[in-house]
């Protein structure tokens, strides 16, 4: 009883049990819940195909190829790590087969690399407070977050994501990519402060007027 | 790992700026890593720098941010996944079914072929069993001869070039050779026989040319 009131309590515990219900049934052979264990992921799975490919079509393609292929090796599957990480890390690998087959070499301008070896200075300097993982619970405030990575140069908010996001160390990254891991580095720093003044800005705006903050404060 | 010469010195805000990315990954060697420390102490627009990274990081590590619109999925993606991982169920399910009883057909199918391996290699037993058969086509009352002065089990009609010598033969009918173990012979009795394609191809060909022919028969 007590062990039911922490699981309704807790809804980030109830999905990790819902989802090993779901992965113990589909690897019993109830091959008709696959879908349901991966729906969650369906977006992030593209978006890692996505910013590999960078061709929505090719993306799609990818995320299903990976998708499927998950389906047939859900045998393989180890409790030991997330389910939505060794299907990202499919997906992952998917696309760089995609990429290496098709031969689409990324080159790097040299209008990109003058760029990044410019300095980035930071904006904003406001006192930093730590964000509650709570507010993410309020959709305007994930909106606002989405809408500021969306204003991002395309080569920014890849690295970004497959970094940051999908969680792909820095060679990975740069394998992915296509680019060296000095980019990447490089990248990632402006992609970060920019990010960074851009929602300190959003604080200006009352992005998070609702948030506990003390007044006067920023989140950073 | 970043080198610096004067690492020793005073960290400026600009270098700790470059540098911050790579202190939040842990990618910077100790020298720095400490000045920049000492820095971060005394100066809180960099502290407001490094804490804002790593609230950015943070929070955009978050999986409920993929759900939102960071990345534009193509309309009709989540039904097509759908449709896709339906399809691959149903095409398992169906081999499934059909492994479940192709499985012992294939064994049947083996152990069929084992044996007839196993009577290949025997053969010619099989056709010794085969010779002493009742022939079922030849007219039992047909006039035949059989050799006197040899071994020969065969019966020949009258003047059979096979026949050792022509002037040694005893006179009977088909029936009655047939019931005192006689055989047939298939060059000058072939037309009353069903040849079968064995005749002379095997290994066994050290016995009559007779003798490897297929079952002959009498007619009733």
């Amino acid at each position: 009883m007590a062990e039911a009131n922490v699981v309704l309590n807790n809804p980030e515990l109830a999905g990790t049990m819902r989802e090993q219900d779901l992965i113990a049934r589909v690897q019993r052979g109830q091959s008709e819940d696959f879908y349901e264990l991966v729906k969650p992921h369906e977006r992030r799975v593209y978006a890692a195909a996505l910013a590999i490919l960078r061709n929505p079509a090719d993306a799609e393609d990818v995320a299903q190829e990976a998708v499927v292929k998950a389906f047939a090796n859900i045998q393989q599957f180890r409790a030991e790590s997330r389910f939505s990480t060794w299907l990202i890390q499919i997906t992952v690998n998917e696309a760089l087969m995609r990429r290496r087959r098709e031969r689409t070499v990324v080159m790097e301008a040299i209008d990109d690399r003058r760029e990044e070896e410019a300095e980035y200075a930071p904006r904003d300097f406001a006192d930093w407070r730590e964000i509650p993982s709570e507010t993410l619970e309020r959709k305007e405030v994930r909106q606002r977050l989405a809408d500021a990575l969306a204003t991002l140069d395309r080569k920014y908010r890849e690295v970004f994501v497959l970094r940051d996001m999908e969680h792909l160390n820095i060679q990975e990254t740069a394998e992915a990519l296509g680019i060296s891991v000095a980019s990447v580095k490089t990248r990632l720093l402006r992609a970060r402060l920019m990010l960074r003044d851009l929602l300190a800005a959003g604080w200006e705006q009352g992005w998070f007027s609702r948030l506990p903050f003390e007044k006067g404060t920023k989140p950073w | 790992m970043v080198e610096r010469e004067d690492k020793k010195e005073a960290v400026t805000c600009e270098l700790v700026w470059r540098e911050v990315s790579n202190y939040i990954e842990g990618d910077v060697d100790a020298t720095l890593r400490s000045a920049m420390d000492a820095h971060f102490q005394t100066c809180a627009h960099c502290k407001s720098v490094l804490e804002g990274s790593r609230n950015v990081i943070q929070l955009y590590s978050d999986e409920r941010l993929i759900d939102e619109q960071i990345v534009e999925v193509p309309a009709g993606y989540s039904r097509r996944l759908e449709k896709r991982l339906a399809q691959t169920a149903r095409a398992n399910r169906r081999w499934s079914s059909l492994s479940a009883w192709l499985v012992p057909v294939a064994a049947l199918v083996l152990i069929a072929g084992g044996l007839r391996l196993a009577n290949l290699g025997t053969h010619t037993p099989a056709l010794k069993v085969q010779q002493v058969q009742p022939p079922n086509s030849i007219p039992p009352d047909l006039v035949v001869v059989v050799s006197t002065d040899t071994d020969s089990k065969l019966f020949h009609v009258a003047g059979c070039p096979l026949i050792h010598d022509q002037g040694k033969v005893r006179t009977l009918t088909a029936k009655e050779a047939i019931d005192q173990g006689y055989i047939p012979c298939t060059q000058c009795l072939r037309k009353y026989l069903n040849v079968s394609g064995n005749q002379g191809s095997d290994e066994d060909d050290d016995h009559d040319t007779e003798a490897d022919a297929a079952v002959p028969g009498v007619r009733h």
